[in-house]
């Protein structure tokens, strides 16, 4: 791979310091399973997007006016 | 946690902030470590650079080993207090999302992506590029996570202080009208400095802390003796920073956030000359009877200092929690009027926005909407009031903000000494560093046979301790920062337009609490998995 070429620069950066790394790997694997966690378990099913599940689409102006003008005090 | 009777389910309000708070806690345990180590790992590398000396490059790789370890423990553990907006704050969302999703935004797309490129050539471009430049990546790394600091403080700030926007009631949302106002508002850039300073207060503290366990244990003592070198003078100069920031930011939460200020101080009846409270006794466990007590028993202040803190004038006139409620006018005839008169004017607003759109979904041509909607804009300041159902919903959780402050303020103090000691004993700064050690060793504080030694590693085995000690301290006084800023803005998300039982989703409570669990679970989980991998490496040293 012809080296003075900044993608192959670039690519074997990343490449060499991927496969050189010893730590890192273990930091990686964390990372890996955290972000797996976050979007594949809380984000799916434990934290959906509220108004998209009780205002249909263009219609959540209309929802959060009849939230926010119900709750005003008497 | 107050209660207010709503139709919405106390608890899920009461769980919902809980939530919020635990993983912004939790958040912020990873991002000061990050920022402050940015700092002792850039200029490490720097010497290396000038001297071209190995030392200097085994210095530099072991701190950024550990910034790698504490960037990759705390890397998104903020998008999920996204994912909250997103889930159990859906007003708010909506209400405001135009201009708060702005700053996260930008965050994201920008200075993420700069951390993530140049951390890249920092950990891999040892061999492969030239050193300047990987020194410059090295700073850049640093500077991409100051600049994320900058934009998600940006959108903090704007909770505090909401300006550059006008309300549409069409959309029923917040427009930013003015980007610089809130880039750069005041309040932002203040915030923005002290928080990221009092930052690197904790890098300076976790560097001294682990030189100083390398020195007790004999080992790595030249790397612990120079490192101890850079972090006394970041950390005192952090520490003198963060009191002057935090100065110019108590200023501002006196012009924007008075009751803020006032629970800060246990302040039940303001007035001018005000001084600063040092210590007074406010119960930790409820919020104290401010209408019926003048004042906080066994209060010792500063005398004038308040005064002088928030309005730069010895004589200036500072409200305390009953003025703000009551209302008062000044002879300069500044007045603030009382909750009640904003209780008044925010059910106007919250009517007029009913009627407004009640009239144009029937067909109200735009004469005949104009008056419903200058009436809007006139009352929208105190647009959150129409939701204050008794005066005393306004007045944040006292103690709290109290105790906070002086936690924090404590401790910058402490930090302040035992950085000026600290440089002092290191460095040989003529007659000074004698002088010091002298009296150090008159006090019995040090041996007399290290009178007139200098560096780190002739100190008293007692103050590698204590270095140890200021770790966690030095923790719970950002975070207490944290507590004062948040805990004070209650009840509001954003000042004066939504308290929180208006921005909170119809959840229910149970799937709230089930969630706050999980994170509590996760996250700890995730903080001993890094603190046993950084005690690993620490143990370890810089030859692994």
């Amino acid at each position: 791979m012809r080296k003075d070429n900044f993608f192959s620069w670039a690519f074997l950066l990343y490449y060499d310091g991927f496969r050189s790394m010893t730590l890192g790997k273990t930091l990686w694997l964390i990372i890996f399973i955290k972000l797996f966690i976050m979007f594949f378990v809380l984000k799916l099913f434990f934290f959906p997007n509220f108004l998209s599940q009780h205002a249909a689409e263009g219609e959540e102006d209309e929802f959060v006016a009849s939230e926010l003008i119900e709750r005003q005090a008497p | 946690m107050q209660n207010i009777l709503l139709n919405i389910d106390t608890a899920t309000i009461d769980w919902s902030r809980a939530q919020f708070a635990l993983t912004a806690i939790y958040h912020w345990l990873f991002v000061p470590l990050t920022l402050g180590l940015a700092v002792i790992m850039g200029i490490a590398e720097t010497c290396y650079y000038r001297t071209k000396k190995r030392f200097w490059k085994e210095v530099a790789k072991f701190w950024q080993k550990l910034f790698g370890v504490n960037f990759a423990m705390g890397v998104a553990t903020g998008i999920i207090l996204e994912f909250e907006f997103g889930t159990n704050w859906s007003n708010y969302s909506w209400f405001v999302g135009d201009i708060f999703g702005a700053p996260l935004a930008i965050e994201g797309i920008l200075a993420f992506f700069m951390e993530s490129t140049f951390v890249a050539v920092m950990y891999f471009g040892w061999k492969k590029v030239s050193p300047g430049f990987h020194l410059a990546s090295t700073w850049l790394t640093g500077l991409g996570a100051t600049i994320s600091a900058w934009w998600i403080l940006v959108a903090n700030a704007w909770m505090q202080y909401p300006v550059g926007c006008e309300f549409n009631p069409d959309t029923m949302r917040h427009e930013m009208v003015d980007f610089f106002a809130v880039a750069f508002s005041p309040f932002a850039v203040g915030k923005f400095c002290h928080t990221v300073i009092s930052a690197w207060i904790i890098g300076a503290v976790f560097v001294v802390a682990v030189s100083s366990w390398y020195l007790m244990k004999k080992r790595e003592q030249k790397l612990a003796v120079e490192s101890i070198k850079i972090a006394s003078i970041v950390g005192l100069i952090a520490s003198l920073g963060a009191a002057f920031t935090g100065h110019i930011s108590g200023q501002q939460v006196a012009k924007v956030q008075p009751m803020k200020l006032a629970a800060m101080e246990a302040l039940y009846n303001g007035g001018t000359e005000q001084g600063l409270t040092a210590v007074a006794w406010v119960n930790p466990f409820r919020q104290p009877d401010y209408a019926n007590e003048q004042a906080a028993p066994l209060k010792i202040d500063m005398p004038y200092a308040l005064s002088i803190m928030a309005t730069n004038d010895p004589k200036g006139y500072v409200p305390g929690i009953n003025d703000l409620l009551n209302g008062y006018t000044l002879p300069d005839g500044t007045s603030e009027p009382s909750v009640e008169e904003k209780m008044e004017r925010g059910r106007l607003a919250i009517q007029t926005l009913a009627d407004y759109r009640k009239a144009k979904a029937e067909g109200a041509s735009k004469e005949e909407l104009s008056p419903l909607l200058a009436t809007l804009s006139a009352n929208m300041p105190y647009f959150g009031y129409g939701y204050i159902r008794d005066r005393s919903e306004v007045v944040p959780y006292v103690p709290v903000n109290f105790w906070a402050f002086r936690i924090m303020v404590g401790a910058g103090c402490l930090f302040i000494l035992f950085f000026a000691v600290l440089v002092i004993t290191s460095f040989r700064i003529p007659y000074v560093t004698i002088i010091t050690r002298r009296l150090l060793a008159s006090l019995g504080l040090i041996h007399e046979s290290h009178a007139d030694t200098v560096g780190a590693d002739a100190l008293p085995v007692w103050h590698y301790w204590l270095a140890i000690a200021l770790v966690p301290l030095s923790y719970i006084a950002s975070e207490s920062g944290w507590l004062v800023a948040e805990f004070g803005r209650q009840p509001w998300t954003i000042q004066d337009m939504l308290p929180t039982w208006a921005a909170v989703s119809d959840l229910n409570s149970g799937s709230v609490a089930i969630t706050f669990f999980l994170f509590l679970i996760l996250f700890t989980t995730m903080l001993a998995v890094e603190i046993n991998i950084l005690l690993k490496q620490i143990k370890k040293g810089p030859s692994a």
